[in-house]
């Protein structure tokens, strides 16, 4: 058969193509559910460590179970709240955020965790926004006053290693405890600022050196993400 | 050549050996560089990506040598492109799948192993020549090379940028001048600049070990 003919050059990408896509194909639905696995205990993780649990996950053996274990002992409720601020019901753990900050604010449906410490109360809101070279999020948990952070944890898809990539790093993250996102009633989130521009306050941390842009996008999603549960701060203020 | 030849023939060895020396791809070929850079500063990335690479090379390899006569050759270099991404994609899932924590560190990297010109450059000089079995030994040896490269590197980045290996403290907390101590992690080490540094101690070392490499 001659090689070099049109018909055979097609035919052999045409077939190489279909064999291909079959392996791939095959692989991916085989190897599904563990990663999905991963992803759900991930999220598990980061919410528990929002409220500075599951500080031992690396000296367990067993990730997994021990992360299930932490999380069903703390994680008392998870519940959707409409953009009234009134609970509803759904399946919080996997709400895909990214889609419901698509969507007009009044036709969002956002999640938040409750996390029992001892008898202490945290909510835990998911946050998520737009970093310097692609997505950012992350936890922040309130105590139930809704305004003193608790604790707080952030990702990154790709922000540069070393600089903006710090805000995954304890040392940023720690900050966060203690801050207030109201001022003297007006609702102001969180504030990252550049080192020294700002006085030091109860409602701002200090960005990252030289990875002010990461440092603001940090910023700008709390205020974001924490703005659209204002009415549900409200609300439960009002029954405390 | 019709006689089979021993998978541990003299030249099936040299084939798996030479790239650890003569023909480096990293060291005496200057190739891989970008994800030498990126993947290396700690140990246990930089293993798992030359492992990846390693199962990469040989398997497109083999695979490229097996099917070396029926390739047309006005889409030879899209065959093997297509070969290697569907290996990067298998590669990169089973990370997903098995080791999710390592996969997260090597993040985009996985992908680009696509782009790591060893791959195309094994297959290109080697395996369009030669049958399956030299093809695979060849790709794997490289592959290993590279890897081997990148344990290097991360060694000494990982030990001086972090004072840790794999993760374990190897400088003390105590001596650290945050705790009344000496020493301070070298800063320079977690950054890329470190590793094209390192690259190139290695690349002096190597060739003032081995007199061939050094050009007249």
């Amino acid at each position: 058969m001659n090689r070099d003919s049109n018909v055979y050059t097609v035919l052999y990408a045409a077939v190489l193509v279909v064999i291909i896509a079959a392996v791939l194909a095959v692989a991916s639905g085989a190897l599904k559910t563990p990663q999905e696995r991963n992803r759900e205990i991930e999220k598990k993780m980061n919410i528990l460590t929002s409220v500075g649990k599951a500080a031992n996950v690396d000296n367990e053996d067993d990730k997994n179970a021990y992360v299930e274990n932490e999380y069903a002992k703390y994680i008392v409720e998870a519940f959707l709240v409409n953009a009234n601020g009134i609970k509803t019901d759904g399946d919080a753990f996997n709400v895909d955020l990214k889609a419901e900050l698509k969507k007009p604010e009044k036709e969002r449906l956002l999640p938040v965790f409750v996390c029992n410490n001892n008898g202490n109360r945290q909510y835990i809101f998911p946050v998520r926004g737009a970093g310097l070279w692609g997505a950012i999020w992350g936890y922040i948990s309130l105590n139930d006053d809704f305004n003193t952070v608790y604790g707080a944890v952030f990702d990154h898809a790709g922000e540069t290693p070393g600089l903006g990539a710090e805000i995954a790093g304890a040392e940023f993250q720690k900050q966060f405890s203690g801050k207030k996102i109201y001022r003297n009633g007006k609702f102001v989130a969180v504030d990252v600022i550049k080192n020294g521009s700002a006085t030091p306050d109860d409602y701002n941390v200090d960005g990252i050196t030289g990875g002010t842009l990461t440092s603001k996008a940090v910023g700008k999603m709390l205020l974001d993400c924490l703005s659209n549960y204002k009415k549900f701060f409200d609300v439960q203020k009002q029954n405390n | 050549m019709s006689q089979k030849e021993p998978l541990f023939s003299e030249k099936n060895i040299k084939l798996f050996t030479d790239p650890f020396n003569n023909s480096n791809p990293v060291t005496v070929l200057v190739l891989g560089i970008c994800s030498a850079l990126a993947v290396t500063v700690k140990l246990q990335p930089a293993i798992v990506m030359g492992l990846s690479v390693t199962v990469v090379t040989g398997f497109a390899s083999y695979i490229i040598s097996l099917l070396r006569n029926t390739i047309p050759n006005r889409i030879r270099i899209i065959v093997q492109l297509v070969v290697v991404a569907s290996l990067v994609i298998l590669v990169d899932q089973i990370l997903k799948a098995y080791v999710y924590e390592v996969s997260k560190q090597l993040s985009v990297f996985v992908g680009l192993i696509i782009t790591n010109c060893i791959i195309m450059g094994r297959i290109e000089a080697f395996a369009l020549g030669n049958k399956p079995l030299p093809s695979l030994i060849d790709g794997l040896g490289n592959g290993a090379a590279y890897g081997m490269i990148l344990v290097i590197v991360a060694f000494f980045r990982e030990l001086l940028g972090s004072g840790t290996l794999f993760g374990f403290r190897i400088v003390p907390e105590s001596f650290y001048v945050k705790a009344g101590g000496f020493y301070e992690n070298n800063g320079m080490m977690v950054l890329p600049p470190a590793a094209l540094i390192l690259l190139g101690v290695i690349i002096w070392v190597h060739r003032s070990i081995n007199k061939k490499l050094v050009e007249k």
